[in-house]
């Protein structure tokens, strides 16, 4: 008998992976769908006998094929990743159980299975760039999420999808070709390409003008895949033409996995090898994330598209999380991964709701959307529940991670107050165009064709409130995630001298 | 002469550039993707060539040679794996251009933007 918990990091990604191929074979309707969702419901398994593990102190390490580190291919499983990795299988879980009606409307009973197993993919790309512990594989596991990914977006019927997919695909090529330059550079300084022996090379470096640039090239990379304010411009058309399912799983996850990297990368091998590196990381990162914060609201406010106003509140979402990151301490950073986790978790209820309003409505832009609210008050009032976290009102999850991005910033004196004010700015923004659709779907005159709607399916509607709620739950009890991201910064942090 | 001996770097370099630029210059997706191939084809130069160690043979096990100088294999078995991600991406982007063509009858990119705006 096999001890599986030892296992447990390698099947996160074997699991999805190996089982990809087998779901094209799935030709009777519905059965891909089934079997998908089971895949992924077992991957979040596995997730959280991680995240339990890692709650109990331990830290999973593994060598594949048991080659020990320096030869063989080695896995770690931190609270860092296993936070995500929980939010990753989670998103993609929910995603795939509410969607059968959306993808049976949008993608042709044929085409399914492959759409499943692109899915499953994606799935165990994201997780593999998660458990791995080597730059190499990360960019390979990228590569794999990524081409399945486009493989998602331009899976609907929307023929717009297709350039937007196109742009997606050449920036996300830049932007992990950039990522591997980095690694290369890195690599020929230190010869290593295990993250954790990188950190303890490097400084061996007499001369430090290549990482430096290798530091560039990889930050830059990473940021256009995370979307990064103004590497953002593949996103809001990817998300909004992408099939609605599509657009749930990868708004709540793929642009936080690129910013792990991100940080892993910053905070493990640079931040105490490079001098001054801190201050770089600060003075570069932290312009970005408040002009994301500020222009990426106030685009959303002016867009009429439901998704594409959702897709440019992203690009600002990522600006909070990137803020908490630049300020390179404890409560900010664990400011910043305590808003992935609660931005995955509005921003994927708010995209679900689209979802459900999507079977019933022909269009989605904010004219069409009028009176849907007297029809459909069941979905509608959980995309209201959604809207508030993702504003950030007190009782809500995304309450939690603003206060603690407000009281990361207070320690920082005068630039503080100023960070605050653009906190709040974004958050005001946010009213505005949350309001935007609550007042088009409750107080305006239903149009002529939404007086016959019907609520949204029965099993979509049931994982919509599953979602909303869970947004309530951990706005009043938030011990898991909070646990998660302060071990996790500190973990991060720890590496600083 | 230090400036000829990295000549490698520099090659590296301009293909990259070269690659770029098509990237962000050219409008006909086709173009694009050609650039895209370069710039990465590029990279894989730079790996390649960091491996080389000067007077070195391939990587090989002969029979009875114990003091043969190797070059650095890694790079190589790194670069076979970007090879392939290339490879899936340049299909899999053609394979978008194919069906652009098939739905917008186009695949220049200010047509394809002009037809969406109407």
């Amino acid at each position: 008998m096999i001890n599986l918990e030892s296992h447990l990091p390698v099947l996160q990604v074997v699991v999805p992976m190996l089982l990809a191929p087998l779901v094209v074979l799935l030709r009777p309707r519905g059965t891909a769908w089934a079997a998908s969702t089971a895949i992924s419901l077992m991957a979040f398994v596995i997730a959280c006998y991680l995240v339990a593990g890692v709650l109990s102190g331990e830290e999973y390490r593994y060598a594949l094929g048991a080659w020990p580190a320096p030869y063989g291919i080695a896995l770690r499983v931190d609270a860092f990743s296993a936070l995500l990795l929980m939010l990753v299988t989670g998103a993609s879980s929910i995603a795939l159980l509410a969607a059968k009606t959306s993808i049976d409307q949008g993608i042709e009973s044929h085409r399914q299975p492959l759409f499943f197993s692109a899915w499953l993919l994606v799935l165990a790309g994201l997780a593999g760039i998660l458990v791995a512990a080597d730059a190499f594989n990360i960019f390979v596991f990228m590569e794999i999420s990524s081409l399945a990914s486009y493989v998602l977006v331009a899976g609907g019927t929307d023929r717009r999808a297709l350039p937007a997919v196109f742009k997606y695909l050449i920036m996300g090529t830049i932007g992990a070709t950039f990522y591997l330059i980095g690694v290369g550079l890195i690599y020929m300084m230190t010869g290593t390409l295990n993250l954790a022996d990188m950190e303890l090379r490097i400084h061996q470096v007499a001369d430090q003008r290549p990482i430096l640039v290798a530091a560039g090239f990889i930050t830059v990379g990473l940021a256009l895949k995370a979307a990064v304010f103004p590497l953002h411009v593949w996103l809001p058309n990817a998300y909004t033409y992408a099939p609605h399912a599509v657009s749930v799983f990868l708004a709540a996850c793929a642009t936080k996995v690129s910013i792990y990297v991100l940080l892993r990368f910053d905070f493990v091998v640079f931040q105490q090898n490079l001098s001054g590196h801190d201050l770089q990381f600060t003075a570069f990162l932290m312009p970005l994330a408040v002009l994301a914060i500020l222009v990426g609201s106030a685009v959303a406010i002016f867009e009429t598209n439901i998704k594409r106003l959702l897709a440019y509140s992203s690009v600002a979402q990522i600006g909070y999380i990137l803020l908490g990151a630049s300020l390179v301490s404890l409560s900010g950073l664990t400011a910043s991964l305590l808003h992935m986790f609660n931005h995955a978790l509005a921003k994927g209820a708010l995209f679900l709701a689209v979802m459900g309003l999507a079977t019933r409505l022909a269009r989605l832009d904010l004219a069409h959307l009028a009176g849907a609210a007297r029809q459909m008050p069941w979905t509608m009032s959980a995309l209201v529940i959604a809207g508030l976290s993702l504003i950030g009102v007190p009782g809500t999850a995304g309450f939690i991670s603003k206060w603690y991005l407000v009281t990361a910033a207070l320690q920082e004196g005068a630039l503080g107050i100023g960070l605050v004010a653009v906190i709040v700015a974004g958050s005001l923004m946010a009213v505005v165009y949350i309001w935007r659709i609550v007042e088009a779907a409750w107080f305006e005159q239903p149009l002529e064709e939404n007086i016959e709607l019907r609520e949204a399916p029965p099993l979509m509607l049931g994982v919509i409130w599953l979602t909303a709620l869970a947004n309530v739950y951990f706005g009043l009890i938030t011990d898991l995630p909070r646990t998660l991201a302060t071990d996790a910064a500190q973990s991060l942090l720890g590496h600083l001298p | 002469m230090q400036f000829l001996g990295m000549y490698h770097y520099w090659v590296f370099v301009m293909l990259l550039m070269i690659g770029f630029y098509a990237v962000v210059a050219k409008v006909n997706l086709v173009k694009k993707l050609i650039g895209l191939s370069i710039f990465q084809s590029a990279v894989f130069l730079l790996y390649i060539t960091m491996s080389k160690v000067s007077g070195a043979t391939a990587p090989i096990f002969q029979k009875g040679v114990t003091d043969a100088l190797f070059s650095n294999p890694l790079p190589q078995v790194l670069i076979l794996t970007a090879i392939v991600v290339g490879i899936s991406t340049t299909a899999l982007g053609l394979g978008i251009v194919v069906r652009i063509k098939e739905e917008y009858g186009t695949i220049e990119e200010q047509d394809i933007q002009e037809i969406d705006r109407r």
